[in-house]
This record gives C-alpha cells, structure tokens and sequence, in this order.
C-alpha cells in the first residue's frame, strides 16, 4: 500500500478511512507536512454534535477544503489516520463534563498533506445551556509535536479502537 | 442622573481630548449630564466596575468578558476596522530571527494591557516558553518597552500592534518585528451597563449614524476612528469564547 511519488521524493500511501457514521472514503495519504501559519489561530465552532457550523479564513487554508465543503459535516472530515481513538475519547468526555480540552492533534487535508495544532475546545454556554463548542488551533511547539507523534505511534493510531 | 462613561486606560495617550469630545457628544446624544472617569490601570477601572461605577465603558476586549458574563453589560458597537493584534519585537540586531529562536530565562518588557500579553504569551508557545520560563519587566507604556529592548534591559518585548506602529520612525527602525498576531476577533467594544436598557437604541443609532452627520464626523475624527460597526451579543460571545480558549 505504500510507494513514493517520485517527483517529489515523498511518501504516499492509500488509506481506507472509516467514518462513525459508516461512511468511508479512499484518501491518499503523505507524509507532507504544512507548517502552522504564524501568528494566526484556526478556529471552528461545531453543534452539539460535533458537525461544523463555523469556520475562519486559516481553517479553509490549511485544511484544504472550501467553507462549503466543510460546514454541515462532522469535523472527523479532518480526522487523521495516525490519530488514536482514544484521544477524541478524551476530547468529547471532557468537553461533555462541562471542561476545558487542550491536545495536541495531526490533522489530515484534503489533498493528504498534514498539519499539527495544539487545539483547546471549550462548550459554548449561553443562558446556562451548551449551544456548541469552538475549537482554537495555535501553533505547536516542535518538541510536543515530536513527543505526540510518538505517543500516538504506541497508542497505534486509528487501530486502536 | 449623571451617567458615568470610562474608556479602556490601553488608549492612545494623544487621544485623551478625543474621548473629552466625545464625552461631550455622548451627553447632547442622551441629553443626560455625563461624566468621564478615566483610570490610571486597569485595576483602579475593574474596582470602579465592581462598585457599579460605571455606565458606559468602551472596554478592553479581556476586560469586555467579565463586563458581559458576570455584569450584564451589552456590546453596542466597535470601531470600523479596529481589530487588536500583539507583537513581539527585538532589538534591530538582536540574534533572534523568529519566536523559536527565543531561550528559556528571557526578559520580556511588556504592559498590564491584559489582551496584549495573552496573545503575546499565546505566540511564544512555539518556542516552548512560558510564563514559568520567562522573566518579566513590568513597564508603563510602550514607549518604555521599546525603552527596555533599546537599552537591552530586555531581551523582547510584548506590544499593541497600533502602539508599535505608532512608535517614532526612528524607534522603530531600531526594532524588528519577530511576529505578528493575525488573530482578526479581540477588539475593543463600547458597552452599556444593565441601568441604560431604556437608552441602549437611541445610543446604538446615533453611534452608527455619526459618520454621516458632520459633527459626529468631527468627534470621530479626534478618537482616530472611521466610524461604528454594530456589535451584537452573540459577537462578543463568540470574542469570548476564543479568548477563553487562549487564556492558559
Ligand atoms: C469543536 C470541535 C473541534 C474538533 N476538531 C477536530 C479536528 O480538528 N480534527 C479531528 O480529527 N477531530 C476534531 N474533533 C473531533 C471529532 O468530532 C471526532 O471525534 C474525531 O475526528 C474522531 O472521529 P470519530 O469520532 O468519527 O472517530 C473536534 C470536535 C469538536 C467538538
């Protein structure tokens, strides 16, 4: 399943990838890297359940996707197979529980390019009840990056549900 | 009744008359008597928020928070193209071409304007530094932490992107910018406290109208402003909410 891309010297490889939902989709998947654009924050806000009303301008950017492509859809859109499961486990019992989350994430553009954060993901109160959350992505320091990458590495990414 | 009017004390020290005129406006708009109280530090202007003190404000964004979550302040309006962005700058020859570059045991010169250090603080995360990591030295202006980076007192300094931009030519030649915020949310807001539900309208539209009207135009052109953008509630949430997410 893997090869190189001669051209360019990077590594492809073709990736099924599972949705929740059932849903699936073939992604070509590289090891290309997309730095963090300084000094900006990627933001989103999603419902309830998680799919995606809201998105900036860095959001369009980096992810690769168009505003309309993205709102409406679950914001596992970006989610990247070296990703563990457990990780969004964490996310949404903590922001369910009412609290803060802060992770360091790999996410996945559209063209299989990828892109580090470090997201923070509060609940949206308004009058007391929780319309939503947003997410704020700012750049990750190199050394969380390194040691997320290879924690995530033994928690055997997407596998390890 | 006299209403009471205090402005964010971040300000640009050379528009302390505009706020004056537009104090006077304000009372002609309302046809109330009010008066500006303006504070030396944030601190002294939060303690006359939690004394109910204050009717109207034109708030800092960090300060805007507390004023719509915890004492039911509504936003009104904020200036047309107004965002506030931070800035990291060295000295022109300082070693350092980016914020990575920047070493554990750094001094920072930076301000009490609360907005600007949490962005700043936000920005050197990438260079795995915080607050437990860096020294800080408190300044008054900045004016004096370009003082502090000219003098080498400090290694970086925090600053209001309109404040560095607004430095002599000469200071800033003798400074470099490492980055740049580009966040477009945090901005200042001019809010009403819960006591003005009844004059909220009239204010908000003479407010959006003041650009067209010649004397409005006269009162704007002293605060350096272009005019007013409608702000509504669930804008300032959202600038809430994304600061909350920056806030460590
Ligand atoms: C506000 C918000 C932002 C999120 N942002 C991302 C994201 O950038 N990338 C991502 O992979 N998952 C993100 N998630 C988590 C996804 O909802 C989802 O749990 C995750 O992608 C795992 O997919 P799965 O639940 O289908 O296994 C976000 C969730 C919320 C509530």
């Amino acid at each position: 399943m893997s090869g190189s891309a001669a051209a360019t010297g990077e590594v492809v490889r073709e990736q099924l990838l599972t949705y929740q939902d059932g849903s699936e989709r073939l992604a070509t998947i590289s090891d290309r890297e997309i730095p963090f654009p300084d000094g900006r924050l990627i933001v989103s806000r999603t419902d309830t359940a998680g799919v995606i009303t809201h998105v900036n301008a860095a959001f369009v950017e980096m992810s690769g996707y168009s505003e309309a492509e993205l709102i409406g859809q679950p914001h596992s859109i970006l989610r990247h197979p070296d990703m563990p499961a457990a990780a969004f486990q964490d996310l949404w019992e903590t922001i369910r529980a009412g609290n803060k989350w802060h992770g360091y994430v790999k996410n996945l553009r559209k063209d299989g390019a990828c892109y580090w954060v470090y997201a923070t993901v509060i609940a949206n109160l308004r009058h007391g009840e929780v319309v939503g959350y947003t997410s704020v992505r700012r750049k990750p320091s190199r050394r969380r990056v390194e040691e997320s990458a290879r924690s995530y590495a033994a928690m055997g990414g997407a596998q390890a549900t | 009744m006299t209403l009471n009017l205090t402005v964010s004390p971040d300000f640009a020290p050379d528009r302390l008359s505009g706020w004056y005129i537009f104090n006077t406006w304000l009372a002609r708009q309302l046809d109330t008597p009010v008066h500006l109280a303006l504070y030396d530090d944030f601190a002294a202007q939060r303690a006359a928020i939690a004394a109910d003190q204050v009717d109207i404000i034109y708030a800092n964004p960090f300060d805007a928070a507390m004023l719509v979550r915890e004492k039911g302040f509504v936003p009104l309006a904020r200036p047309d193209g107004q965002c506030d962005e931070a800035v990291i700058a060295v000295e022109a020859a300082s070693p350092w071409q980016c914020v990575e570059d920047l070493q554990p045991g750094i001094r920072i010169a930076t301000t009490d304007d609360p907005h600007v250090h949490m962005m700043s603080m936000m920005m050197l995360e990438s260079a795995d530094l915080s607050q437990e990591t860096v020294t800080f030295d408190a300044c008054d202006s900045y004016v004096l932490v370009a003082k502090a980076l000219l003098s080498g007192q400090a290694g970086a300094g925090f600053f209001l992107s309109a404040a560095f931009d607004g430095l002599s030519p000469v200071t800033r030649k003798r400074l470099r910018v490492l980055i740049r915020s580009q966040i477009s949310v945090i901005e200042h807001v001019l809010l009403t406290g819960p006591g003005l539900g009844g004059q909220r309208q009239q204010l908000q539209s003479a407010l959006l109208g003041m650009a067209q009207d010649t004397k409005g135009a006269g009162v704007l052109g002293s605060l350096g402003f272009d005019g007013w953008q409608p702000v509504e509630q669930e804008d300032t949430e959202f600038m809430i909410d994304l600061m909350e997410t920056l806030a460590s």
